[in-house]
């Protein structure tokens, strides 16, 4: 493998590991829940990304063949990460925020987190009327 | 019969790249199974996914993909400038409500990931009725500039490709 491919490989690796361990760090310094769920959403897609280029490189450059496990590698990246954020920021407005202190989404209407039956729109039917309380009460 | 055997071109297209790239090797045996599983996933999953969003505009997802690649590393490096050299008390989070103009869930769950991945914003909630995002900003000193690169740069092109 030639020099100038390892030098390549290395800055990237590094490159990887230092936005790696600010992503981590924002998770200590940063003030708040919400704020800190900002830090590993971003700052470590682009560590894990460094880290799959330089794999790719390694590979192409050492043993002659295109390894395309990375690419999936990052597709399944971007479709977990924002999950995994919305998860947490969900059990944080359920745990720790007021309503009140949000944006009212529109007339008459409230965030899915807080509306009074859980969510209106296809994941469960509208319940009867009288039917919950009442029932439970009888 | 064409449109019978492949309801949508795109996923038969998707799910046979996927197999190819986890198998790791383009030989025809891999080429057959994955075509293989490319048509035959979709007839199973049908029942399950009953309006599923056929996707005509192949040069608009093309283009969408690239500029979201591009923001993600924007966004990178921004949260980790943000995140080394901003003292907190500067720091001015905020929530936003972004409305919607996309109506189907697809598009709107496409929408809420690009901003959990793009600069300094978070998607949280979804109004009850679907017609608003609750989004939380790292550092927005002007909360309605956020919504206004929201609705420009993303939903704009979305509504494009599944609208």
């Amino acid at each position: 493998m030639a020099l100038w491919m390892e030098i390549l490989i290395s800055a990237l690796l590094v490159l990887a590991g230092l936005f790696a361990i600010v992503g981590s760090f924002g998770l200590i310094r940063l003030p708040d829940p919400m704020t800190r769920l900002h830090a590993p959403t971003k700052a470590t897609t682009l560590g894990i990304g460094g880290v799959l280029i330089a794999s790719m490189v390694y590979f192409w450059a050492a043993e002659g063949r295109v390894s395309a496990h990375e690419l999936l590698i990052t597709l399944f990246l971007f479709l977990s990460a924002p999950i995994t954020a919305l998860f947490i920021a969900k059990v944080h407005l359920h745990q720790s925020e007021k309503p009140e202190a949000l944006p009212k989404p529109g007339e008459a209407v409230d965030w899915a987190s807080f509306a009074p039956d859980g969510p209106a729109r296809g994941v469960r039917p509208a319940p009867e009327a009288g039917d919950g309380d009442a029932a439970r009460q009888g | 019969m064409l449109s019978r055997l492949f309801p949508h071109p795109l996923l038969t297209l998707v799910l046979a790249v996927v197999w190819l790239l986890l198998v790791n090797t383009v030989t025809l045996n891999a080429i057959v199974f994955a075509l293989l599983l490319g048509l035959l996933l979709p007839q199973v999953i049908r029942a399950y996914w009953p309006d599923m969003p056929t996707l005509r505009n192949p040069v608009a997802i093309a283009g969408y993909v690239l500029i979201v690649l591009l923001d993600i590393v924007k966004a990178n490096i921004q949260v980790a400038l943000i995140v080394l050299f901003k003292p907190a008390a500067r720091l001015r989070p905020a929530w936003v409500r972004v409305p919607l103009d996309l109506k189907t869930p697809e598009a709107i769950t496409v929408l809420a990931g690009t901003i959990t991945m793009t600069p300094g914003t978070v998607s949280c909630d979804l109004s009850d009725d679907g017609h608003a995002l609750l989004v939380h900003c790292l550092h927005a000193p002007e909360p309605a500039s956020v919504v206004d690169e929201i609705k420009q740069r993303y939903e704009r092109r979305l509504k494009e490709i599944f609208e």
